[in-house]
């Protein structure tokens, strides 16, 4: 019997020491460390801290290790762990601009101050399965050099300069950001708590949505104007003492999508924005929010909410992966009350069903 | 590292006094879906967090603790939920309805019947009574505004056209207090008059949701009807096999591979309660009493 | 023409000024008119010429950009539109009126039984009868000539007449004053049109309903109301007696939509 009606506990306690067991697999295979999951799988580590909501690549690392590599059940123990930790307040936003670039590209200039950045990336790579990776070894040491002065303007500043592109949304002075993880979600929700629930969606949700947008459900001709990955100082403003001070820096990956906009009746045809960012390189994540970030904005635009990807209530409420992944999997809990009383009820229909057919003529008789 | 260290129950006390706002709206306002911050919890959604968070915001170190998932102490997921609290709040648990302050529930009602004081914690994963009727969460929030139910008769309605009777034998919707139609879980109709003028508070959490509401106590609570079709409540044929019990919930149990069933009271506690004190079905060694591999 | 019935010294419904603009482009301009009980006002015109959006503000779907709308409620006050609150207007909207639209699909719920499409407002307003529920919508059905044993079959499974006067039965049924109807014979047969509207004409001269009517088609405006009001391009350029304006037309451009030389 799968629920024990006596004796669970037991069972649940010998279930997880088999689970530990398993995870460790073969003992005469050395066990991963923290440190090798994080060098060496570093973009699963990424994508845990990011839909995680936690910068700290040691949990992350952590919690794929005991999540046996499943990246949703990692994503879910950061979750958890994150949402107990004390609130001390907010940073100042990050400013992107000053990123310490490793990667930077545009699809929509073919040179740009600064220029095209390639840095480490699988793009232009022969998809071969690598034999000579199996037996380890290491690579040829990267080429570098010199770190340039020139600055890197975001491609989108550029397109601003000449008013060609709507202006970035400027936060109202002194009013809150939203949290969706403190308050709870109400519909219309503002492009601030739509960027958070992205940020934390899905990856493949995300990546699915974008996608459909780009097969005609809520096309909204989308460019790559810029992605880049690199380091930001993070500061936080410190009442005490009246000053920001810095806490360190992070690594993100930042899109900005530049779209058509047709115009309207008060507004000049102009190009509108895309924003996807996320922790660590996560370019496919980022592209794929700032697809459905611009598909979302359909109303505010004046355009017709016809595809899923422009559907806010559709798109919020089921992007984030720990949500969805519990309810789906809470069917494996006992639902017998429920069914016995569904069982009781079909009983009774069939019988109904049978009596009503077994005597047709009395029926019509009675009609 | 960041080793983790955590609260009494588990969450920080700025959470907890969050959860306990949203429940006094709740029960200022009975029947009504208070929006609250649903946190993640250490266990995945959909299998009681928002229960687990309206437990862990009430608890106190005095409290006595009760969890039971389909009426029983010992299915799975309530001896999860009632080791967590044992863990991380430290309090007494019971599995006697009567000795318990607070009792954590998935799909039932206790049998016996609750007394004041007493705090009965649902777990909900769908709160809204409308849901399946409209998918809009800004529709049904309206509709509940303007006290707009006609969609919901229509689907009673539909039902006596279709098969003579309602048929909807769980998750069966109610009116609290006459005024906000509400989910009442997943539990079995038959458990619904036990809601109605309860002397215990009946707290109700969703978290995937992130929906908390309330019935105060002697509260009126009527489940929804025509009145040439009233609602009933569902009667089995048999007495509990174990205690005889003939006024309780039962499951069915499959006895062998050739389809051989017994019915036994769905609450354990009760029937346990009852053989203790000399009650007897037809049926004394069951499989109910053997220990099982999980 | 039809006899006016039921006409009341007490207008029902009054429009001043009403004007609805998108950016520049003027949708609507400076209608006014007023709708006593009982009287059926036809508003016609080529598409594009303002009559939907007139008539989304007169049932206050749509917040007009200037002017107002007001009805003479049950307790007979006359009220703006504007100033109602949700609750009120929504109230209205299941009892006091009725909306029949084009797509029967939109002012139907296609999976469930006609029985239950007509006794929606009836539940709504709190009737707790399903015998008398059922009886009443039977007898609705029978009134629109829908055969009372498809009573349980979902409108999906119906014609389009059958949709339309389906809809019509679900708005009547709580006997409102005031019907609003968007191209009501649309996207029917001819012979299924003529059908429909005869049965519309003897129910709103039986009822003493009001109905302001939008169609591209003078002949359901001929056979329906009362009055008639041309619109071009946002404005009203004639309005007059039915039989008076389609007969002896002042303006050329209604000649021209008599003689059918326009495009409808």
């Amino acid at each position: 019997m799968y629920v024990a009606v006596m004796g669970g506990e037991r069972a649940i306690e010998n279930a997880h020491r088999l689970l530990a067991h398993e995870r460790r697999g073969d003992r005469s295979v050395p066990e991963l460390s923290l440190s090798q999951i994080s060098e060496q799988l570093g973009l699963a580590v990424d994508r845990v801290m990011s839909e995680g909501a936690l910068y700290d690549r040691e949990l992350a690392a952590l919690a794929i290790k005991q999540a046996r590599g499943d990246l949703i059940e990692a994503i879910f123990l950061v979750r958890a762990f994150r949402a107990t930790l004390p609130r001390f307040g907010a940073t100042e936003p990050v400013d992107t601009g000053a990123m310490r670039v490793q990667r930077r590209i545009s699809s929509t200039f073919k040179d740009i101050p600064g220029g095209q950045v390639l840095g480490p990336t699988f793009d232009y790579t022969h998809r071969l399965l690598d034999p000579g990776l199996a037996e380890g070894g290491n690579p040829a040491a990267p080429a570098l050099a010199a770190t340039s002065d020139v600055p890197m303007p975001r491609v989108t500043d550029i397109l601003r300069q000449d008013g060609l592109i709507e202006p970035s949304p400027v936060a109202e002075e002194d009013a809150p950001v939203g949290d969706l993880t403190r308050d709870p979600l109400s519909f219309p929700a503002g492009r601030d708590l739509r960027l958070q629930n992205l940020a934390r969606g899905d990856e493949g949700f995300l990546l699915a949505l974008g996608y459909s947008t780009q097969r005609g459900y809520g096309r909204n001709h989308p460019f790559a104007g810029e992605i880049r990955f690199g380091e930001v100082e993070v500061e936080f403003f410190a009442e005490e003492i009246g000053f920001a001070v810095p806490l360190g820096s992070i690594e993100l990956t930042e899109c900005q999508m530049v779209n058509q906009f047709k115009g309207s009746a008060t507004e000049p045809p102009c190009f509108t924005r895309g924003y996807g960012l996320a922790f660590g390189q996560s370019e496919r994540k980022t592209m794929s929010m700032a697809l459905v970030d611009r598909a979302l904005r359909a109303r505010e635009l004046g355009e017709d909410v016809v595809a899923p990807a422009q559907d806010e209530e559709f798109v919020m409420s089921h992007s984030d992966n720990v949500q969805a992944t519990g309810f789906v999997e809470h069917l494996k809990l006992p639902h017998y009350v429920d069914f016995q009383s569904e069982l009781g009820l079909l009983r009774k229909l069939r019988r109904e069903f049978a009596d009503a057919n077994a005597a047709p003529e009395m029926k019509e008789a009675a009609e | 590292m960041n080793a983790p260290t955590y609260n009494f129950a588990y969450l920080d006390e700025q959470t907890k006094r969050m959860i306990r706002r949203a429940i006094l709206k709740a029960i200022a306002i009975p029947g009504y879906q208070v929006p609250f911050a649903s946190r993640e919890m250490p266990m995945p959604y959909g299998w009681g967090t928002g229960g687990v968070q309206v437990t862990a915001a009430i608890l106190g170190p005095k409290d006595v603790l009760k969890v039971i998932d389909q009426g029983s102490d010992d299915t799975t997921n309530a001896i999860s939920i009632r080791k967590f609290f044992a863990k991380t709040a430290g309090v007494e648990t019971t599995t006697s309805t009567d000795a318990a302050t607070v009792i954590q529930t998935r799909h039932r009602i206790p049998e016996a019947p609750l007394r004041a004081g007493q705090v009965l914690v649902y777990q909900v994963p769908i709160p809204e009574p409308l849901r399946f009727l409209e998918p809009r969460e800004t529709e049904t929030r309206r509709m509940h505004a303007l006290a707009e139910y006609g969609l919901m008769h229509v689907k009673l309605y539909e039902d006596i056209a279709r098969f003579g009777h309602i048929a909807t034998s769980y998750a069966y919707p109610v009116k609290v207090n006459a005024r906000y139609v509400m989910d009442p879980s997943p539990t079995p109709k038959f458990d619904n008059p036990k809601m109605d003028n309860c002397p215990a508070l009946q707290l109700f959490g969703a978290g995937r949701e992130k929906r908390i509401y309330a019935i105060p106590p002697y509260t009126p609570v009527v489940s929804l009807d025509f009145e040439d079709h009233p609602f009933t409540r569902y009667k089995f044929d048999a007495p509990c096999a174990l205690c005889g019990a003939e006024e309780s919930y039962l499951d069915e149990i499959v006895t062998d591979d050739k389809g051989s069933r017994m019915f036994v009271c769905s609450d354990t506690d009760y029937c346990e309660g009852r053989q203790a004190a000399g009650h007897r079905g037809v049926e004394s060694a069951a499989p109910h009493k053997e220990a099982a591999n999980g | 023409m039809v006899e006016v019935t039921g006409a009341s010294d007490q207008p029902l419904l009054v429009a001043e000024g009403l004007t609805k603009s998108y950016g520049r482009l003027a949708a609507c301009r400076d209608v006014s008119f007023v709708l006593y009980p009982g009287e059926v006002l036809a508003i016609v015109g080529e598409s594009g010429s303002g009559k939907s959006t007139l008539l989304q503000m007169l049932s206050a779907q749509l917040a007009p950009s200037g002017g107002r709308v007001s009805y003479r409620m049950r307790d007979g006050v006359l009220r703006d539109l504007a100033e109602l609150g949700e609750a009120e207007r929504r109230f209205l909207f299941r009892t006091d009126w009725g909306y029949v639209h084009q797509d029967p699909a939109q002012g139907l719920r296609m999976a469930v039984s006609a029985g239950a499409n007509v006794g929606e407002r009836l539940m709504a307003v709190g009737w707790n009868n399903y015998g008398r529920i059922r009886q009443t919508a039977s007898s609705w059905l029978e009134r629109v000539e829908i055969d009372v044993a498809r009573i349980d079959d979902a409108p999906r499974t119906y014609s389009g007449g059958m949709r339309q006067r389906l809809q019509i039965a679900r708005n009547l049924v709580t006997e409102p004053r005031l019907v609003f109807m968007d191209e009501p014979t649309g996207g029917l047969d001819v012979s299924v049109q003529a059908r429909l509207l005869d049965l519309m004409r003897s129910l709103v001269n039986e009822l003493g309903l009001a109905a302001i009517v939008v169609t591209h088609d003078l002949a359901v405006a001929r056979l329906l109301s009362h009055r008639v009001m041309v619109m071009k391009e946002g404005r009203v350029i004639e309005t007059g007696l039915t039989d008076q304006v389609l007969d002896d037309p002042r303006e050329p451009y209604t000649q021209l939509l008599v003689s059918s030389i326009l495009p409808a």
